[in-house]
């Protein structure tokens, strides 16, 4: 699979990064090199091989029990926001 | 009979599919301890994990996974004893960690149904393709500040169960039937309060039409609609919208499309060069969630009974025809006031009483059956006094309508207020003898052929016995008096 610069532009898009109009070609290019390392794993045989969805697949899943332990702690909640008010986090106003 | 919209050029057919997300009934979050009641001060039923703060990890409620497989039995579904999350990506403010934690390709739930029932008396299948777990995102209000919109993580991680119908429904009456009874089923498992209007059920409905015997059209999904009739109008106006669309040389796109509940319209929310991407990827924070059978075998035996099954057991049971049986099911709680009031008397009659006369009181004091000012017994006591003569069926609206009033038991009233019915034919035909000879003028009409008068007398005789006569007795008396 290649990359061309609309993929990596579209990339940017859905990453939220800014990418540089003189990064472009480098960014084609070293991205087209990272998949074309992934299609390197194609040839391996993994025929009659489950895929595996975790490396501690042995372990079970850690739950909780339904009890209320967490919250409260607004204060807290908002400390880093870079702005709030009434208890709410203030963003940019986006309407989609 | 099928649903077909008759265009321009001809005949089109409909086809839905719905993707409803109901909000699960937990104390505490899918992934973090935080709670979940609704109408909280904002952001005070938020965890570091719900506000996606580094380094903080998932961790599952085990209840919102019961609640998933109980709902999976509702639906006739397999349980999947191994699902995966993952993580769906996209930026926007109501999710802080910029994805949500769903699954895709290995839900915990797949491959159910459920039947509905139509108008027509019609009963037809839909097909469920899956139902997965996911966090519900918080809430954004636009209207508190010029430029910027104010942010509530209180809803963000909630658990939300995730239903996905298979595009097998056919007309927006199929559409409704089919939201009525899967609201109806987690309500009586109690897994989602099914409440469409304060958001704990939301519905996306896919919409598509095509000629008769042609394959489907292309879709547009209308977004969030937030009622069953809003759902109906939706997508009667979408599929019209489409037909006129490719009738006048256009093409459906595939896009996403908001219902505007006001004007009645569907218009189209984002554009193509915006379609997001989600990009799917496992959560490497969470393993694959493992079911083993003893959880399974223990959460099947403890099923509730369900509208389907119940609906059987009240035809066989109680003789109900099956259009009673179904309204009398589709909520628990008035199934459980029908058989406690039906226990040991005429459940037919009861049946009618409650269709009837009670709904109407309930539905004019904005009240639900749980809240009933009739206790189930003594409707039951009071269709049991019907049966036995004691009142007639004319005296036992009275009766109805104080016990409404005064929440006493039937044999009270009728004592109190002397409602007994007049079965005496002595007695009837003393006021009958009277209201005759009162009349001497009408008598001639009758005899000379004025036989409507007939009702008249009845109704002057039924008067002066104030409403306790013994209606068909007392019919017959004035009928044998006259004709003497």
């Amino acid at each position: 699979m290649s990359i061309d610069r609309e993929m990596v532009k579209r990339l940017g898009i859905l990453s939220r990064l800014r990418i540089p109009e003189e990064n472009m070609d480098e960014m084609v290019g070293e991205l087209t090199k990272i998949l074309g390392w992934v299609d390197q794993l194609k040839d391996v045989d993994t025929d009659n091989v489950l895929p595996m969805n975790s490396v501690v697949e042995d372990m079970k899943l850690r739950e909780r029990e339904d009890e209320i332990t967490d919250g409260n702690i607004r204060n807290e909640i908002l400390a880093n926001a870079p702005e709030s008010m009434d208890g709410y986090f203030l963003v940019p106003k986006v309407v989609e | 009979m099928s649903y077909i919209i008759k265009g321009e050029t001809g005949d089109w057919e409909i086809v839905v599919g719905l993707e409803v997300h109901c909000e699960v009934i937990s104390k505490a979050k899918l992934f973090s301890g935080a709670a979940t009641a609704f109408g909280s001060e904002p952001n005070t039923q938020v965890s570091f994990v719900d506000a996606g703060f580094p380094g903080m990890l998932p961790v599952i409620n085990h209840e919102c996974v019961e609640q998933a497989i109980r709902t999976g039995f509702g639906l006739n579904a397999t349980i999947n004893k191994k699902s995966i999350f993952a993580r769906k990506n996209y930026y926007y403010a109501d999710l802080p960690n910029g994805y949500q934690i769903s699954q895709s390709d290995h839900p915990i739930i797949s491959d159910g149904y459920i039947d509905v029932d139509l108008e027509n008396g019609e009963t037809r299948r839909i097909g469920i393709e899956r139902l997965h777990l996911e966090q519900d995102a918080g809430k954004l209000m636009h209207d508190q500040h010029p430029s910027k919109t104010f942010v509530d993580l209180n809803r963000a991680g909630v658990a939300l169960m995730e239903i996905v119908s298979r595009p097998d429904i056919r007309s927006p009456e199929e559409a409704g039937a089919y939201l009525r009874k899967l609201r109806s089923i987690v309500r009586y498992i109690g897994s989602c309060d099914g409440n469409m209007d304060e958001g704990s059920m939301r519905c996306d409905a896919n919409v598509s039409v095509h000629r008769p015997g042609e394959p489907f059209g292309t879709r547009a999904e209308i977004k969030n609609v937030n009622s069953i009739r809003f759902v109906m109008q939706a997508i009667e106006y979408e599929a019209m919208r489409q037909v006129e669309l490719i009738e006048s040389g256009g093409k459906v796109v595939q896009e996403t499309r908001k219902f505007d509940s006001v004007k009645g319209e569907t218009k189209s929310m984002r554009s193509k060069e915006t379609a997001v991407d989600y990009r799917y990827f496992y959560d490497p924070d969470l393993i694959p969630l493992v079911l083993d059978d003893a959880l399974i075998e223990r959460l099947r035996s403890e099923m509730p009974e369900l509208p389907d099954a119940k609906k059987k057991r009240f035809i066989q049971d109680y003789n109900l025809p099956a259009y009673d049986a179904g309204q009398l099911v589709a909520e628990k709680e008035i199934a459980n006031y029908f058989e406690a009031a039906a226990k040991g008397h005429d459940a037919k009659k009861v049946a009618n009483y409650i269709m009837g006369d009670l709904f109407a009181v309930l539905n004019k004091q904005g009240k639900s059956i749980s809240e009933s000012p009739v206790k189930p017994e003594n409707l039951g006591r009071m269709v049991d006094l019907i049966n036995d003569g004691t009142i007639s069926s004319r005296i036992a609206k009275d009766v109805f309508i104080f016990m409404v009033e005064e929440g006493k038991t039937p044999d009270e009233i009728v004592a109190e207020k002397g409602l007994k019915q007049v079965t005496d034919t002595s007695a009837i035909e003393k006021m009958v003898d009277d209201v005759l000879a009162s009349n001497p003028d009408k008598v001639a009409e009758y005899k000379g052929g004025k036989e409507k008068l007939l009702g008249w007398f009845v109704g002057q005789a039924m008067r002066a016995s104030k409403g306790k006569a013994n209606p068909a007795m007392l019919n017959e008396m004035v009928k044998k008096k006259l004709d003497a």
